[in-house]
């Protein structure tokens, strides 16, 4: 299905698409020169479509075709070090292998743009989704974001360039998206017009450094104990001025979409709320269904959607945080011996202010539906109002049987 | 040395930042730009000019470019950078140059 239309004169053009083409013309429109990809499901199709762009001349690119993801990263990596704008994208095990290069490219701050469309890891085998594998890199300096639906994982990739590109941040961008439930699922979305994107997303500056052939330079030699830590001081002040500019490309993209989504979080009926809901990614929108449920009989709950985990919105988290009664956070990935990964968080951040209460849920693609999210936020607040002497961080676990007997 | 304890002054366009992560980041080839590798020798070559056939054999092989030597001339070492891996001495023809141990 073909559609256009026009939004404030800008021309859109509406398809029905699924996630991983989406990224796919997300990639075209912002007119990457090199990409390189190993295929693992479920992204696949990505870099399949973005080959098939390549070789029929509608994309203008370079397609590397390597033997592992590990080489996928380097190849990139020396791309964006030649200056060029770049993409690859990979799922779980090929993020895992991954791992070494991932922090080249953030360490020596190339605006790489990733997506992870997000896999179980093994074992046991598992091509379903759930956060874990984005997650195991929080901590490499990846600007890491979550997409609820297929337009937002569009947006999100398009927004990545910008974002990463901006000369106040200069840092790689993971864009994540739950697999299968959004990667292999067809949703209406509204294509900006490729001159409209042109105008917004200029060719990339020559930033933080070029490569030319004659100019004889290293990076990252050995040196002095003193520049490592000076140049990990630089990343991070780095990724406290992209919270700010993640809020500025979310708003100013609305100018050519009309669609913005609050910067660092979403915040859904959040303002009057006396629980606030906390979580990522694809099932945020069954959440939201729990909720208007929720709101029709009278709870007064709200979600904070976190969309990106890196840099992570504290102030937000903070702000909606401390004014609710408790702050429920449902995780699709776990840090064994402690609790859910964004739990971990939010409690440290709450600490001393609001009662955080951890629920770890669908790990493995387990479905979880409005009905489920309904029972696990009625329970948190009648074990609430019950009992006002919860602890920091409770962790619970919502099991479902089925599968082998 | 004195420890500064930095705190969140950030620089909003950060292109101060970027300029010193640029310096600190990329290396160019340049005489002692890993530092006095001297001081890493456990060994030091010792020359005996009188046994020295001017061949240049040391000048070539020497991995860290810190013998200089013209033809017909007795070659020098720096021994500011020689890191005293002793290949010098392993292929030199007459045995010109012998390895000691620093501080003998």
């Amino acid at each position: 299905m073909r559609l256009r239309w026009s939004w404030r004169g800008s021309d859109m053009d509406r398809r029905v698409l699924i996630g991983n083409i989406a990224i796919s013309e997300a990639v075209k429109l912002a007119r990457v020169d090199v990409i390189s990809a190993y295929p693992i499901t479920p992204q696949t199709i990505i870099v399949e479509k973005l080959a098939e762009m390549v070789d029929s001349g509608e994309l203008n690119a370079k397609y590397i075709r390597v033997d592992s993801e590990h080489s996928a990263l380097a190849a990139v990596y020396g791309a964006s070090s030649g200056g060029s704008r770049v993409f690859t994208a990979t799922s779980s095990h090929g993020l895992l292998y991954m791992y070494e290069m991932l922090w080249w490219v953030s360490n020596s701050r190339l605006p790489v743009v990733m997506a992870v469309v997000t896999r179980s890891i093994g074992p046991p085998w598992n091509i379903h989704t759930d956060h874990q594998d984005a997650l195991t890199v929080r901590d490499s300096g990846w600007i890491i974001g979550f997409a609820e639906n297929v337009e937002e994982a569009f947006d999100m990739t398009l927004q990545a360039y910008k974002i990463s590109e901006d000369k106040r941040v200069l840092l790689p961008s993971i864009v994540a998206l739950d697999g299968f439930i959004l990667s292999h699922t067809a949703e209406p979305i509204d294509i900006p017009s490729q001159e409209d994107i042109d105008r917004w997303l200029p060719p990339r500056e020559p930033l933080p450094f070029v490569m030319k052939p004659g100019e004889g330079f290293a990076v990252g030699n050995l040196g002095p104990d003193e520049v490592t830590m000076e140049l990990r001081w630089y990343i991070w002040r780095a990724m406290e001025r992209a919270k700010r500019v993640i809020n500025e490309v979310d708003y100013e993209y609305k100018d050519i979409t009309g669609r913005s989504y609050g910067g660092l979080t979403e915040r859904y009926r959040v303002e009057d709320a006396d629980y606030i809901v906390m979580g990522m990614g694809s099932w945020c929108g069954d959440i939201k269904e729990a909720i208007d449920m929720l709101r029709d009989e009278g709870y007064r709950v709200g979600l904070l959607r976190i969309r990106y985990i890196r840099p992570l919105p504290i102030q937000d988290i903070i702000k909606y945080g401390s004014r609710s009664k408790a702050v429920l956070v449902i995780d699709r990935a776990v840090s064994m011996g402690y609790g859910g990964v964004l739990a971990g968080e939010v409690a440290s951040i709450l600490r001393g202010r609001t009662p955080v209460k951890g629920v770890v849920a669908g790990l493995g693609g387990v479905d979880m539906r409005s009905e489920d999210f309904i029972d696990i936020i009625k329970r948190f607040i009648e074990e609430y109002e019950l009992d006002l002497d919860i602890n920091w961080l409770n962790t619970y676990w919502i099991m479902k049987d089925g599968g082998r007997g | 040395m004195e420890a500064r304890y930095k705190i969140l002054d950030i620089d909003l366009e950060g292109i101060e930042d970027i300029r010193r992560f640029r310096e600190k980041l990329l290396s160019r080839p340049d005489k002692g730009s890993a530092g006095k590798t001297g001081t890493w020798r456990l060994y030091k070559p010792i020359l005996y000019i009188d046994k020295c056939t001017r061949c240049g054999l040391c000048w070539l092989y020497c991995p860290d470019n810190v013998i200089s030597w013209r033809q017909r001339e007795i070659p020098e070492i720096d021994m500011e950078f020689c890191k005293g891996c002793g290949i010098c001495g392993d292929v030199c023809p007459v045995d010109a140059i012998e390895m000691v141990l620093e501080g003998e």
